[in-house]
């Protein structure tokens, strides 16, 4: 792998940067492999690397049926952050959150994680008492979590508006300092150049079509539409797909698909210096390094693959932000688009061992995997080379939904009397 | 009048002179001059700078494609604008525009040290550095970073405009009013469809407004058009909308439109909105939304002075501008021809025309022959020179071995080019139709629509004023006939030069592979034919990917002149063909879109519905805090002078407690279940028994979901045998509603049950205490409200001060009490009579803190408070309301689960510190141990929490993990200054016995 750094790229310049290398190969699919990966986006590519850097698994392919990160890898908001409600949540957000401070150094790729903090508002006594108790359960298991008044939240992030007279006052906020955003697509593509250099086979505009299984039930194969390839191990990371694929191989998932849209406006200079959410009028912001104010939209209210969604869901989103920040009411939104949220019944995510052996599976992330693409990656390769979970994700089973132990962090939607 | 201007044509008018500043210098433009063309008019070349180099530019268009003349529009302090195209701006007087992205000024601006450290600043270099040391990219590398990026600077005040908002439907919508789409509008107009047709331009024309010469139907193009729109008009069945972007295509055919009203005018009236959405529902839609052209790559192709050969017609015919004195033409298409004849008509210096092409031997090279223009073939750019303004063009010239022999130097002001027409697809692509490849014109048009549309004339790749007419009047016949209006075809005659908008996709051949300087692809991000190769040789190869790794068609442009010439280069550089590297998705919107127009009303008060319950304003009349409950206000206690809410909420507890209170509880949900199976209905739904119920009685019943956690809850009344009134958690009704339907229609269908909301048309009236049955007695009648006649949790028919009321006997306080529901319109009165009635007893109005300590100290829960959608009932000590002989209810199987039996689960408690004065935290965490260290072993958490006047000391609700068994155990909540012990006990801290309910 050529080393990414100041002076390699001055070295380069000289020669017009004609030195550059792919950043990974073009690979043709092997007729077998050790594991192999369904799904290039960030958590595929990433179990894909710490398979190869961390379990000695050097024969791995990672299969995607488009183009590697093109998936919610490369259409959410970018944010980041662990203040997670319950413990096993909490473990599973901030082991992400600690990777990502070195992610960049370690894949040497600036994937541009950005610790700007992450500031969530409460508008009624109901919000203020839900993240209050998030930051009670944060501060006990060491999640990095503060209270803020509306002064202080104002001070923290100038352009909100805190007067007593809108609609839904701000009544105060959590803030998440350690938090923040990062490059997407970087995610992708150093993960990509990593586990490549490791002598990962990416292979892109791959789609599986069936899943063989030899007389115990084990996986012995993949059909795909680049020809039959073998494999005694094979990890799904597809997002809303993962029904789609485990469903080749007979299991059934408990989970439904939403259009998520998001939208970014034409960039401007530095204006708004962290992010900031509000779940109870649905506000999600923050500003790129590029200029472009970034804000994601709600799920449309029906199920669909399609990667797009309805009008009136980006409306409602912007009237929040005017609402929250009414200067902002003069900019233009510039590009909108859609992805696939795929929703468990907990809302939390699935990276388990499934009933059929050599099949493991890592979905089930709604609007939120993004913030744990090192961590999920990480445990989900762990899972796949030893045959059982890592504690971290242990309690994230298939099984949970059928015996009750759910972590359910839609809680903190749970309504007043 | 400057030099630039022209005596005479054009569509403005000399006479009505505008005064406006750019950058803070004074100059004047006329009436119906954009910013762009009123710019020019004065000789300003020079508008902006480019996003990464810095780079000085120009105008290189004259309509939404520009991506260079990026300008901060200001009309006051409140209302700025940033990124606004100067080429879409019209001109007004006093308008005050500001360049972007510069400092300290736009003709020396020390960002454009980015241009000189280029070599070390290619596609995607911020991946392969800042990376040490590690801390340095958030506190260093980013500041700068984005201090650098961006381009305008936001508002800075909140803005004082006003946005609208408008739905409509019509037969056929066709959108872009240029020669196809008023053809196709005339057509459909004529059948007597409803026709509605918008245009982003101040002017109905398209490109008949840049074309005065031609000839229809005998007149010249500017009389035809102005028949066409007299004629559109006059017609009842026909909306025009002028300044209308139609800027996102949603699913069946619902298009938005942006209608911008005020941007235009000097001084706008105040009740005016500035913009106006429009989400227009058509049963047809015809896409007339014409092409683009594109520019030609070549070294030093961003200098000002040079630009598409189309805009300097435009500014010519349309405006009455000269670009330049002396122009070069390049030419990759014949529509550079006609730039040319018109600029030597108007007396501007044609210094060289060349056509990169082998052969120029269409009608409109053969008229610039004609007219005495040389033109040279085979000819190429390879460099320019002229740091704030072209100054010249070094031509070569290509062999036929294939090399390139360097030609002339050409002295120039002005650079017109043309790299052949793009159709605009957009809102094609939005539609989700799928494109096809024309190999012929090496662009994509229209192939297979995915809605009810249709494109017409030059978006679809059509050529020629004559088959652009025919196209969009067959094209607006066959809508209206595809919504039921038959009518007649239309012809045209046309006179004028019919020129073919096919050119060249990609790069302008260079002798080296790549060349020397940098040949821009797209203008306003800086991306280079160099960077295009450079994101191939790392390996990226799929279009989306070149996409995001050189940000090629990522800027406010959105690719609008770059991406046909990209996707030409990167298949040369693959050698591919141009349809195997596909394209990347067009997104909504056509062209950025103002939050405000989408915000529309939703602001203030209309943010979100206030509802109010029909005794608000008696309550403010009382001096109640109102507190947000999903969109009700509600009140939240009542301050006497000078009482702060601790000291209210104190008086009002203890007035309940010792003599009566009065409560709005008007905002519960309510449902009334109605039809021969509503018990069974409600056996199913609701976890209780209903088939026992008698009626005149209520039950306290609890919902779960199918996974068996705690929904909502509410009391629950027979009021006949098949007529239920149900109340749910205020923050619950809808969903409860919502949750009801669902089961009635798909999983139960053969149960005859009717619901209907019944929130709004009760008002409640709680009224509780000790003295509560005197209050009421006092304006009750009709019914005996004895303990005997009517016990607790019963439910009567009645009158209240003469009003048909239903009088519930519940309590939520743990004291004797009645709820009083009347029609909501009695509310009010109802309120004020129960308020004047009780203040002999000493009535206080009490809010929901009150109702909340005191339902806490009788261990009631809050679903939403002790619950959070992972407690069972047996959770919150409710199993005894399961109904244990019912066959099945909504949650029975999962409350079953192994999981939601076994030890450990968290149980509703009480807890009391040891120091009564101490109030816990709600939503702080308990522990087993005291002093543990993070991360600590956390078995529960604070739910509710007081300080109780009638018991002194404080309370506290909690979930802890096998609660009950712990009872008088001490546990710790930690704090951050240290752990506060406490004691567990059951979750009744008041009456445990309940005697005070039959009071």
């Amino acid at each position: 792998m050529q080393k990414f750094s100041a002076w390699s790229l001055l070295k380069k310049s000289f020669g017009g940067h004609k030195g550059w290398q792919s950043q990974w190969r073009r690979a043709t699919p092997k007729p077998e492999y050790d594991a192999i990966i369904v799904g290039g986006g960030g958590h595929g590519l990433g179990a894909a690397y710490y398979l190869a850097a961390e379990h000695g698994l050097t024969n791995i392919a990672v299969l995607e049926k488009g183009w590697i990160g093109g998936g919610n890898t490369g259409r959410n908001t970018t944010i980041i952050r662990s203040n997670y409600l319950f413990d096993e949540s909490a473990r599973l957000y901030d082991h992400s959150l600690k990777m990502w401070n070195d992610l960049a150094q370690v894949l040497n790729y600036n994937v541009m994680f950005s610790p700007r903090g992450v500031m969530m508002l409460a508008h009624t006594v109901h919000d203020v008492q839900v993240i209050k108790r998030h930051v009670h359960a944060n501060r006990c298991n060491g999640v990095d979590n503060a209270w803020l008044t509306p002064a202080q939240a104002k001070e923290f992030c100038p352009p909100l508006n805190i007067d007593d007279n809108i609609r839904y006052p701000v009544m105060g906020a959590a803030l998440q300092r350690s938090g923040g955003t990062a490059r997407h697509d970087a995610v992708a593509w150093g993960y990509a150049r990593a586990a490549d250099a490791l002598g990962v086979d990416i292979i892109e505009n791959c789609e599986v079509t069936g899943i063989r299984r030899d007389a115990n039930g084990a996986v012995e194969a993949l059909e795909t539409s680049r020809g039959l390839i073998k494999s005694r191990k094979v990890g799904v990371s597809a997002a809303g797909n993962t029904s789609v694929v485990l469903g080749l191989a007979g299991v059934r998932l408990p989970l439904e698909s939403f259009p998520l849209q998001a939208l970014v406006s034409e960039p401007i200079k530095p204006v708004f210096p962290c992010v900031v959410m509000s779940n109870s009028i649905h506000a999600y912001v923050s500003q790129s390094d590029k200029g472009e104010l970034v804000i994601g939209a709600g799920t449309d209210a029906y199920t669909s693959y399609t990667q797009r969604g309805a009008l009136h869901i980006n409306a409602h989103t912007l009237e929040a932000i005017c609402e929250l920040f009414p200067m902002f009411r003069r900019m233009r939104m510039l590009r909108n688009w859609g992805g696939i949220v795929d929703v468990t019944p907990d809302r939390s995510p699935i990276i388990a061992k499934t009933p059929v052996q050599g099949l493991y599976v890592n979905c089930g992330w709604g609007t939120g995997g993004f913030k744990a693409t090192p961590g999920s990656a990480h445990v989900f390769a762990w899972t796949i080379a030893k045959d059982e979970p890592h504690p971290i994700n242990a309690p994230f089973t298939i099984e949970r939904f059928r015996d009750g132990t759910l972590i359910d962090e839609a809680a903190a939607a749970a309504v007043a009397h | 009048m400057s030099q630039c201007r022209t005596e005479t044509g054009g569509r403005i008018d000399r006479s009505r002179k505008l005064s406006f500043t750019f950058d803070g210098v004074q100059l004047y433009g006329v009436q119906g001059d954009t910013l762009a063309s009123a710019l020019l008019a004065n000789g300003v070349h020079l508008v902006g700078r480019s996003f990464k180099y810095h780079r000085p530019r120009g105008f290189l268009g004259a309509g939404t494609e520009e991506p260079n003349a990026l300008v901060r529009v200001i009309r006051d302090s409140a209302r700025s604008t940033p990124n606004v195209r100067a080429t879409s701006v019209e001109l007004y007087d006093g308008l005050i525009a500001e360049s972007q992205n510069r400092w300290p000024s736009l003709k020396f601006d020390v960002g454009a040290i980015n241009d000189a450290l280029s070599p070390l600043l290619p596609a995607g270099f911020y991946y392969k550095t800042f990376m040490w040391p590690r801390s340095a990219w958030h506190k260093l590398y980013e500041p700068n970073i984005r201090a650098a990026a961006g381009l305008g600077r936001a508002p800075e005040g909140a803005d004082p405009d006003s946005y609208a908002q408008r739905f409509a439907h019509c037969d056929v919508l066709v959108i872009g009013a240029g020669p196809a789409g008023l053809a196709a509008a005339q057509t459909a107009a004529r059948t007597g469809a409803h026709v509605m047709l918008c245009d982003e331009q101040a002017e109905f024309g398209g490109s008949l407004l840049d074309d005065p010469e031609a000839l229809i139907d005998g007149q010249p193009s500017a009389q035809w058009l102005q028949g066409v729109i007299a004629d559109l008009k006059a017609r009842p069945n026909v909306t025009l909308l002028q300044r209308t972007t139609a800027f996102g295509y949603f699913p069946h055919n619902l298009i938005g439109l942006n209608e911008r009203v005020t941007e235009h005018l000097s001084a706008p009236h105040q009740n005016l909105p500035r913009e106006r959405l429009w989400q227009v529902r058509a049963t047809e839609v015809v896409l007339a939304t014409g092409a683009i052209e594109r520019p030609l790559v070549f070294p030093g192709n961003d200098r000002p002075g040079i630009m598409l050969a189309s805009a300097a017609r435009t500014y010519l015919n349309r405006y009455g501008v000269r670009v330049g004195k002396r122009a070069v033409i390049v030419a990759g298409c014949d529509a550079a021809y006609a730039a040319a004849l018109d600029l030597k008509a108007a007396g501007i210096t044609i210094a060289a025309i060349c056509d990169v092409r082998p052969s120029a031997d269409g009608p409109a090279a053969a008229r610039a022959r004609a007219a005495g223009l040389a033109i040279t073939t085979n000819t190429t750019i390879l460099g320019t020179r002229g740091r704030l303004r072209v100054q010249s063009v070094r031509l070569g010239h290509l062999e036929i071995s294939g090399s390139i022999r360097p030609g002339v130097t050409v002295a120039c002001d002005t650079v017109l080019m043309s790299g052949g027409y793009t159709p605009t697809v957009h809102l094609y692509s939005q539609s989700r139709g799928k494109l096809r490849f024309d190999s012929t014109s090496h662009v994509f048009v229209p192939g297979t629509s995915a809605e009810r549309e249709r494109s017409a004339g030059a978006c679809k790749g059509i050529d020629g004023l004559h088959a652009v007419l025919a196209d969009g009047a067959a094209q607006g016949l066959s809508a209206a006939a595809a919504t039921g209006f038959a009518g007649s075809p239309r012809h045209y005659t046309v006179v004028a030069t019919e020129t073919s908008g096919i050119g060249i996709p990609g790069a302008l051949p260079q002798p080296g592979k790549t060349p020397p300087a940098k040949a821009f692809v797209d203008f306003q991000n800086d991306v280079t034919s160099k960077d295009l190769a450079l994101a191939t040789r790392e390996g990226f190869e799929s279009i989306e990917h070149i996409k995001r790794f050189t940000t090629t068609g990522m800027a406010t442009d959105q690719g609008r002149t770059s991406g046909m010439n990209a996707l030409g280069i990167i298949a040369k550089d693959f050698g591919r063909e141009i349809p195997s590297i596909g394209l990347t998705t067009f997104r909504m919107p056509y062209t950025p879109t103002s939050f405000g127009i989408l915000a529309g009303y939703a602001r203030g008060d209309l943010f979100d519905p206030v509802r109010r319950t029909a005794a608000h304003d008696s309550a403010a009349a009382l001096g109640a805090v109102f507190e947000d409950v999903g969109m009700w206000k509600r009140a939240w206690y009542f301050p006497k002078s000078s009482e702060d809410m601790h000291a209210a909420v104190e008086r009002e507890c203890l007035a309940v407690r010792n003599g009566v209170g009065m409560f709005d509880a008007s905002t519960l949900g309510k449902i009334e279940v109605v039809g021969p199976d509503a018990a069974t209905f409600l056996n199913r739904f609701y976890v209780n028994n209903w088939a026992n119920l008698a009626v005149g009685r209520t039950r306290y019943g609890i919902l779960l979901r199918d996974d068996g956690f705690v929904y909502d809850d509410g009391v629950i009344a027979r009021i006949a045998d098949d007529r239920f009134h149900v109340t749910t958690t205020t923050g619950g009704a809808a969903r409860v509603f919502a949750l009801m339907e669902d089961y009635l229609q798909t999983e139960w269908p053969d149960l005859k049950v009717w619901i209907t909301s019944t929130t709004e048309q009760w008002s409640v009236v709680a009224v509780q205490g000790p003295r509560s049955r005197d209050v009421i007695a006092k304006l009750v009648t009709d019914i005996d409200i004895s303990h005997n006649a009517m016990p607790h949790m019963s439910v009567a028919n009645g009158r209240i001060c003469g009003i048909p009321m239903m009088l519930f006997r519940v309590s939520f306080t743990g004291e004797l009490g009645f709820e009083v529901n009347v029609p909501a319109h009695y509310g009010k009165a109802v309120w004020d009579a129960l308020y004047e009635a009780g203040r002999e007893f000493g009535i206080t109005p009490y809010g929901t803190e009150a109702m909340h300590v005191l339902r806490a100290e009788k261990g009631y829960i809050i679903v939403g408070q002790e619950t959070d959608g992972t407690a069972t009932p047996d959770d919150v000590g409710l199993t005894w309301a399961i109904g244990k002989t019912k066959p099945d209810f909504l949650g029975k199987r999962a409350i079953a689960r192994p999981a939601m039996t076994a030890t450990g689960r968290k149980q509703l408690v009480g807890l009391l510190t040891l120091d009564p004065q101490v109030q816990l935290e709600e939503g702080a965490q308990v522990i087993a141990t005291p002093k543990q260290p993070v991360p600590m072993t956390l078995i529960g958490h604070v739910t509710s929490s007081y300080m109780s006047s009638v018991l002194g000391h404080s309370i506290a609700l909690a979930m802890i993990k096998d609660g009950r068994a712990r009872i008088g155990e001490t546990l710790y909540v930690p704090m951050p200054d240290g752990d506060i012990p406490v004691k567990v006990t059951a979750p009744v801290f008041y009456d445990a016995e309940g005697v005070r309910l039959n009071g």
